[in-house]
């Protein structure tokens, strides 16, 4: 398929990256000269150093056959328009605009831009996915090994709940509980402290086994 | 007529101070406070610091009263995006939008958002003037003079009739 990425920021350039190894044509419409550049050097010729937001440009990337056109600038005012452009001269099939703040997601609908991706409300999303209540943070990585401290919180109806921290079978992932902190103290994590919703329970852990970890606390 | 514009630059509150003197109810909304220093004195409306593109700005602004709404900032895609949310979403009647590529102004207007380019205006009234034509912006002239007369203080100027409307909408037909 053909693809025109609108913008070769941090975003338009991975993406741009991934379709052009998963096989697809890709042109990246890029208005600043040096970002074009880096972007020809690092992907080969699929840049054009030009304003997506003027529809000769997004002509002469050839918008026509274009599959669809992803407007994935910084600008939300930007992506509204260069969608627009493509749908009303172009009449591109698929068009796909990036929305920075997640109050324009309506606004765009209302306008006439269906498909839109708002990185705050995927992560969001995903969160929301993951943890059905409570909480499960990655506090930091150790520096100098592939550990990590993660905090979270026990949540009602998970597998944690009411067990004792020896029967979670952490250990068998590599990873220990260092300390519980239940009502503002901290509680000292034996093998045979059961643990109680509301806890906050901070684990020691290697960074591939985080999903175990999860897994083991919240199912 | 309670009206909204966006964008506080020169034009921007050229046009608040014109309208305000002439007993419309203005806000002006303008993301940098410095910008509110163009209004010219006295001006009685309302300023407001904030993003014209926001609904909850111009639902601040009092969009949802407003008969009319102008996007006079910086950015063509923000007007064209603020000038849509008013039209589209907030329903506002009458809504004009500064958009200085010729090409999107007139793609837009197709698309029934009024616009106006400062790009094309003031390049046909230049080469009228060179031409000597006597018709083409004649009015637009006169009447642009006697403000920028007034504005400097000359009281003997004709003041504009309180009916008057924007004057780029004038233009823009």
């Amino acid at each position: 398929m053909y693809f025109i990425v609108a913008g070769g920021g941090e975003v338009g350039f991975h993406l741009s990256q991934a379709l052009l190894e998963s096989g697809h044509e890709v042109m990246i419409l890029e208005s600043d000269r040096r970002r074009a550049q880096f972007i020809q050097e690092q992907l080969g010729s699929v840049v054009l150093n030009a304003p997506a937001d003027e529809g000769r440009y997004q002509m002469e990337a050839g918008c026509g056959r274009a599959d669809a056109m992803i407007a994935v600038t910084g600008d939300d005012a930007k992506n509204l328009v260069i969608c627009q452009l493509a749908k009303l001269q172009c009449h591109t099939e698929r068009v796909i605009a990036r929305v920075n703040n997640p109050k324009n997601e309506i606004v765009f609908k209302a306008l006439g831009i269906d498909e839109t991706i708002s990185s705050t409300r995927v992560i969001m999303g995903v969160i929301e996915q993951e943890l059905p209540t409570g909480g499960f943070f990655p506090l930091m990585p150790l520096t100098g090994s592939h550990l990590e401290i993660i905090e979270a919180e026990i949540a009602p109806n998970t597998p944690a709940t009411g067990k004792k921290v020896g029967d979670l079978g952490l250990s068998t992932h590599g990873a220990v509980i260092g300390g519980i902190v239940r009502r503002g103290e901290i509680l000292h994590a034996h093998g045979d402290t059961p643990l109680q919703v509301g806890d906050r329970v901070i684990v020691f852990s290697p960074t591939a086994a985080e999903a175990d970890v999860r897994k083991a606390l919240f199912g | 007529m309670n009206i909204v514009i966006i964008g506080c630059g020169r034009v921007g509150a050229f046009l608040a101070g014109l309208l305000d003197e002439s007993g419309h109810a203005v806000t002006v909304v303008d993301l940098e406070k410095a910008s509110f220093a163009h209004l010219p004195e006295p001006y009685k409306g309302n300023t407001l610091l904030g993003n014209g593109t926001d609904m909850d700005v111009l639902r601040q602004a009092g969009i949802e009263s407003a008969e009319a709404f102008l996007a006079l900032t910086q950015g063509d895609n923000r007007n064209l995006m603020a000038a849509q949310v008013a039209k589209e979403i907030f329903g506002v009647r009458r809504v004009i939008a500064k958009v200085n590529d010729p090409i999107r102004a007139n793609l837009y207007r197709s698309q029934g958002i009024t616009t106006f380019s400062r790009t094309s205006i003031l390049g046909t009234l230049l080469k009228a003037m060179l031409d000597e034509d006597p018709e083409v912006g004649k009015v637009l002239l006169e009447q642009s003079l006697a403000h920028e007369r007034r504005l400097a203080g000359d009281t003997s100027a004709p003041a504009p009739s309180a009916a008057s409307a924007p004057g780029p909408a004038k233009v823009s037909r």
